[in-house]
């Protein structure tokens, strides 16, 4: 009888996930007194006080008004507004990108199909860095400062002072970074769908011919919103890599909230204090775009009834 | 559901971990420490720093790599520059071996953390001695090896006359220095906007300069100097004559660690009051038998200053039989005879209207 307890799995089950939180609770116990003490010895104190300190750093690219007087904390808002931005005009246009290549990857047509697979393997198989470089020093920074653009459809042009729209123009910094992730994770978007298109079986093809449905209509009726189901998880995750991968603005010098936090550890000297503050904001990021992608996944499934 | 709660558990944990992991570990220092636990720990980690250089017999020296004159690695594979001879100066001291330095190649943003966490012994890199970083930074600074100021260079054929006509233009600057904060400054005071294009890599910052993508470039003087002689055309670029700021360079090492700090205060000093005393490394064999009390202390042959700092009383014999006072060590690496060719200006001996000065060898 007194035994019973060590028998019941629902005991077991809610004592591994206490002994598993001491555990976790011990070592961030010991991690932080280590911290502590290192910091001692050097003098250095722990707090986030430095965040009202003037930034007196100057930022190149700002959507909100900064002036070198501000705060710390006021330049970390222009950063990360600056990543929301990337973030936000990546996540739109790789979609376009990366569906398109997806469908295009499984046409009828030969060159078609063999120019976004070539695409596809060779935006895939480069490191992500090495393409923002490409398209920053070769793309953007070899042409000349004023004319000899290069002109896309007659409205875009591209040249040294970045990409140029007709009513406005962006940086070369920022533009290198959207586009080198947007073709980026295109690339493996363009996977994702295409092998969400592969999963619908075949009858429903069929089915739809079979109903008069020309292919495109067929595609956009009855394929694309049955392939959305296996679509959508992997792509929340190419979402967020896309998120996380802003951060590589650094080696270009857009001013994204990565790079504005790593001047403002290095003039403060509060390496610990800005990296939580780091790794807060990306979970933040990564956690509300997942959550988004949920909802979003949550009403394309089918509902039993 | 609990597979989900579960995760969400350890994602709150893990940042913090990994965070205070990543800065945890300060060389082994309180791990090698039995017997005290929690007890002063400052007191240990001081020796042990000491002891730990001694007992590896070799300095390790962080520094950029990637300023011809200061540190730069030649096609030789070799270091050279102030920066280096610096450390290869405390080697001579600790070692009577210049060459028993390791060098590690740190940017700017790394070399601050590179010295907490003690991954270097010593940070000699072109860095500048400020106020909080000498206070809140957790660093401690030697003597000045190299007086400098910030500068801006443009190309020739821009019209680009002084600061005023930078007005609304681009300037590339690399981030991480006082650089990037003297620049906000002075266009600030002098009310003249501009468009900051700021790089981490100070390859990528001159490179970006030399496509064309900005009108100017700032850092200190002499890194101008040197960097512009790796330009694809040097002789296209010019340094405009405002000097923005003072940049008093200095190694330093981590606070809270005293004996290590004087050792490498007193070595700096050496080359300085070497070249005050006209002792070099050809003829400080000749000081061997000087009666001047002055070279006799300095030189180790009366007394035991040396013992003092932890070290034999030739230390300084040492550095200059090896690595040569503070004119052979600026000559060699910033002088006439480098593609260089920095005058000395502030850089010279306080008697010579400079700014060097060691303080009594006694």
């Amino acid at each position: 009888m007194t035994n019973s307890i060590w028998r019941d799995v629902r005991f077991w089950r809610i004592a591994l996930q206490l002994v598993a939180v001491l555990l976790a609770a011990v070592v961030v116990v010991i991690l932080w007194g280590n911290l502590q003490r290192n910091l001692r010895q050097l003098g250095i104190s722990f707090g986030f006080d430095f965040l009202k300190q003037q930034a007196s750093f100057d930022i190149g690219e700002t959507l909100i008004s900064y002036k070198p007087t501000d705060t710390y904390s006021h330049a970390l808002w222009v950063g990360l507004i600056n990543s929301l931005r990337v973030a936000i005009a990546g996540i739109f246009l790789t979609t376009i990108v990366g569906v398109s290549a997806g469908i295009a990857r499984l046409s009828d047509n030969w060159l078609v199909r063999n120019i976004t697979m070539v695409y596809v393997e060779v935006f895939r198989n480069t490191p992500l860095l090495l393409q923002l470089l490409f398209w920053y020093f070769a793309v953007f920074l070899s042409f000349p400062k004023t004319g000899n653009k290069i002109s896309l459809w007659g409205f875009i042009g591209v040249s040294q002072n970045g990409l140029e729209l007709p009513w406005f123009t962006l940086s070369p910094e920022f533009s290198a970074l959207l586009l080198g992730l947007t073709f980026y994770t295109g690339a493996f978007i363009a996977e994702i769908v295409r092998g969400g298109i592969q999963s619908v079986p075949k009858g429903q093809w069929e089915a739809a011919r079979s109903l008069g449905l020309k292919p495109g209509l067929a595609m956009r009726l009855v394929i694309f919103p049955q392939a959305l189901r296996v679509i959508i998880p992997p792509l929340t995750s190419q979402y967020l890599n896309l998120t996380k991968n802003t951060s590589l603005a650094i080696a270009i010098g857009y001013p994204d909230i990565y790079f504005v936090a790593s001047t403002t550890f290095n003039q403060t000297g509060k390496a610990v204090e800005v990296i939580l503050l780091i790794m807060l904001t990306y979970l933040t990021l990564s956690l509300t775009i997942s959550v988004v992608m949920n909802l979003f996944n949550r009403s394309v499934q089918i509902k039993e009834r | 559901m609990k597979f989900i709660r579960n995760s969400a558990l350890i994602l709150a944990i893990a940042p913090l971990v990994f965070a205070i992991a990543a800065c945890g570990g300060d060389s082994g220092q309180t791990a090698s420490t039995p017997g005290t636990p929690g007890s002063n720990p400052a007191v240990p980690a001081t020796r042990n720093r000491w002891d730990n250089i001694k007992s590896r017999g070799q300095v390790i020296c962080g520094v950029s790599g990637e300023v011809p004159g200061f540190s730069f690695v030649g096609t030789d594979g070799k270091y050279s520059g102030i920066d280096v001879d610096v450390c290869r100066a405390i080697a001579a001291a600790l070692f009577d071996n210049p060459d028993a330095v390791e060098f590690r190649n740190l940017n700017s943003k790394e070399r601050f953390t590179a010295l907490q966490t003690g991954e270097v012994d010593i940070l000699s890199r072109n860095t500048t001695l400020t106020l909080s970083r000498d206070t809140s930074v957790g660093l401690e600074f030697a003597p000045v090896v190299f007086y400098d100021g910030q500068a801006i260079m443009v190309r020739k054929n821009s019209n680009i006359k002084s600061l005023a006509d930078l007005k609304d233009k681009a300037i590339c600057v690399q981030t991480g220095t006082t650089t990037e904060q003297n620049l906000a400054d002075q266009m600030r005071k002098r009310g003249i906007t501009y468009k900051p294009v700021v790089f981490e890599d100070v390859n990528v910052t001159f490179a970006t300069y030399a496509e064309g993508r900005c009108d100017g470039i700032t850092a200190d003087r002499s890194a101008l100097v040197s960097r512009g002689t790796i330009l694809p055309k040097p002789e296209d670029n010019v340094i405009l004559n405002e000097v923005i700021s003072s940049e008093p360079l200095a190694p330093a090492v981590a606070k809270g660690d005293i004996k290590w700090g004087d050792a490498v205060k007193w070595v700096v000093y050496s080359l300085v009051k070497a070249e005050e005393l006209g002792i070099t490394s050809q003829n400080v064999g000749q000081f061997a038998t000087s009666t001047d009390p002055d070279v006799k202390r300095f030189l180790g042959t009366e007394g035991n200053l040396g013992e003092g700092l932890g070290l034999t009383n030739d230390f300084a014999a040492r550095i200059i039989k090896h690595v040569g006072n503070y004119a052979e060590v600026y000559d060699r690496n910033l002088g006439p005879k480098t593609k260089l060719n920095l005058a000395r200006g502030q850089n010279q001996l306080w008697s010579k209207g400079g700014l060097l000065y060691s303080p009594p060898f006694r």
